[in-house]
């Protein structure tokens, strides 16, 4: 608006040269016109006979526009504006209303998914947890079992170990009886070879 | 049309339509009023008609009575402060009242009713008087101020408020004549240029040949005329501004 109305400024200041200039050339001519044309000998706009009729006139018509304008017009353009103003000002409040509950909203279920994820986990920690556990004791009773199997499986090896060990006396005695009998024919005491065979036993 | 051939002041002359006469004093109904009765019409039709939907998307007409009272409001925000905004009516009636009398001016045959001293004159007094009556009724004598613009050394006070008066008391005057004599002018050089159009049309093939000349001057000149109804308007609106703006803030300089 201001460059338009500096823009305007300049070429009026033209203008009014021109006009000036052309004014001055006119009025030589009113003066002949007047004197044929119109009788009066003012110059219209000067012509006093008319000022009391243009100021009450204009009195009537410019008090009425501005009545009009005060108590009419510019109030309801005020509040056409003004309706506007609120109208934008109350949609920008429910927009940020929205975001805020869409933001809510989203925090929401951010914060639901966290809970649910940390629930998850713990669940999963004690499944895990009564899994190793049991793995563990399962585990344990069957060592327990095994090594009493083994223990046992031990002591009966270790049991027939000795009477095993303890027959072979007994054989070899036997055996050597036999042994000499067939070489020497004769008989020779049990005892002295129960006493050859300990001390070859050594 | 020989007699009057072309009298580019003819078109000034007030002619009365309805004789009125009340104590001796001569109130006829004449073509000057016609026309502030017929600007009174159109400003406040076209304002009051384009506003009546009153929708909250405005079309096209509406928009311009919208933008005209912001327009309006800004400009005398501006130059007077949140403190003139009581004067908006005022300021508002003025410029569309001077803007759609010097619009109707420029349509032929049309009387323009801000060609008349008289009536820019009272329009002045009305601006001034305003000042004056609401400045000594806000501020008593401290209104005064508005001749004392601060930061004058003492000895060149006297010199500096007698110019302040001067310029004070030709504000009515200046505020006046520069609307009135803008529209005549310009009025004036349109007859005249115009009718040398005509004048030379009559004098055979050159003549119309030459007629070219002032026709194209003729168009070019109703251009700057509409240009200048507009400013002249505006012209006065902002000065009605500043000088409110005394009202508001005499010490304000």
């Amino acid at each position: 608006m201001f460059v338009t109305a500096a823009y305007a400024q300049s070429t009026t200041t033209e203008g009014a040269e021109t006009h000036d200039a052309a004014a001055g050339e006119v009025h030589t001519e009113t003066g002949v016109a007047h004197e044929g044309g119109h009788g009066s000998g003012v110059f219209p706009p000067f012509d006093s006979s008319t000022f009391a009729s243009q100021l009450l006139w204009l009195a009537i018509s410019f008090g009425l526009f501005y009545l009009l304008m005060s108590r009419v017009v510019m109030p309801r353009i005020g509040s056409i504006l003004e309706t506007r103003h609120d109208t934008i000002a109350r949609d920008l409040d429910d927009a940020a209303r929205s975001k805020a509950e869409a933001d809510a909203a989203v925090a929401a279920y951010e914060q639901e998914l966290a809970t649910a994820r940390a629930k998850g986990n713990v669940i999963a920690a004690t499944a895990r947890e009564a899994a190793k556990a049991k793995a563990a004791a399962d585990r344990t009773a069957v060592e327990t079992s095994l090594n009493d199997k083994i223990s046992a499986a031990e002591a009966r090896i270790a049991d027939i170990k000795a009477k095993a060990l303890a027959d072979v006396g007994s054989i070899a005695e036997e055996t050597a009886s036999a042994v000499i009998e067939q070489l020497i024919g004769g008989k020779v005491s049990k005892a002295e070879i129960a006493s050859a065979v300990k001390a070859s036993a050594k | 049309m020989a007699g009057d051939k072309v009298d580019p002041v003819h078109q000034f002359v007030v002619n009365k339509i309805v004789p009125i006469e009340i104590g001796g004093i001569d109130f006829s109904f004449t073509n000057a009023s016609l026309f502030m009765v017929a600007t009174l019409a159109v400003a406040a039709g076209f304002l009051y008609f384009t506003t009546s939907t009153r929708s909250l998307v405005p079309g096209r007409l509406q928009s311009v009575s919208e933008l005209s009272y912001e327009f309006i409001a800004s400009m005398l925000r501006e130059g007077a402060g949140s403190h003139g905004m009581k004067f908006f009516p005022m300021v508002f009636s003025l410029f569309m009242f001077i803007l759609t009398a010097n619009m109707l001016g420029m349509v032929p045959y049309f009387f323009t009713i801000t060609s008349q001293i008289i009536v820019t004159f009272a329009l002045a007094i009305f601006v001034i008087g305003t000042v004056l009556v609401y400045g000594f009724y806000k501020h008593g004598l401290g209104f005064l101020n508005v001749f004392v613009p601060s930061g004058v050394p003492g000895i060149l006070l006297p010199l500096v408020i007698s110019i302040e008066i001067i310029s004070f008391l030709s504000r009515p005057i200046s505020l006046s004549v520069r609307l009135f004599a803008n529209m005549l002018a310009g009025h004036i050089t349109l007859k005249v240029f115009a009718g040398f159009v005509a004048s030379l049309g009559t004098l055979g093939a050159l003549g119309i040949g030459g007629a070219v000349l002032p026709l194209i001057m003729t168009v070019a000149l109703t251009g700057l005329e509409f240009l200048v109804a507009f400013l002249q308007a505006y012209v006065f609106a902002v000065l009605t501004c500043m000088y409110l703006n005394d009202a508001v803030h005499p010490g304000g300089h």
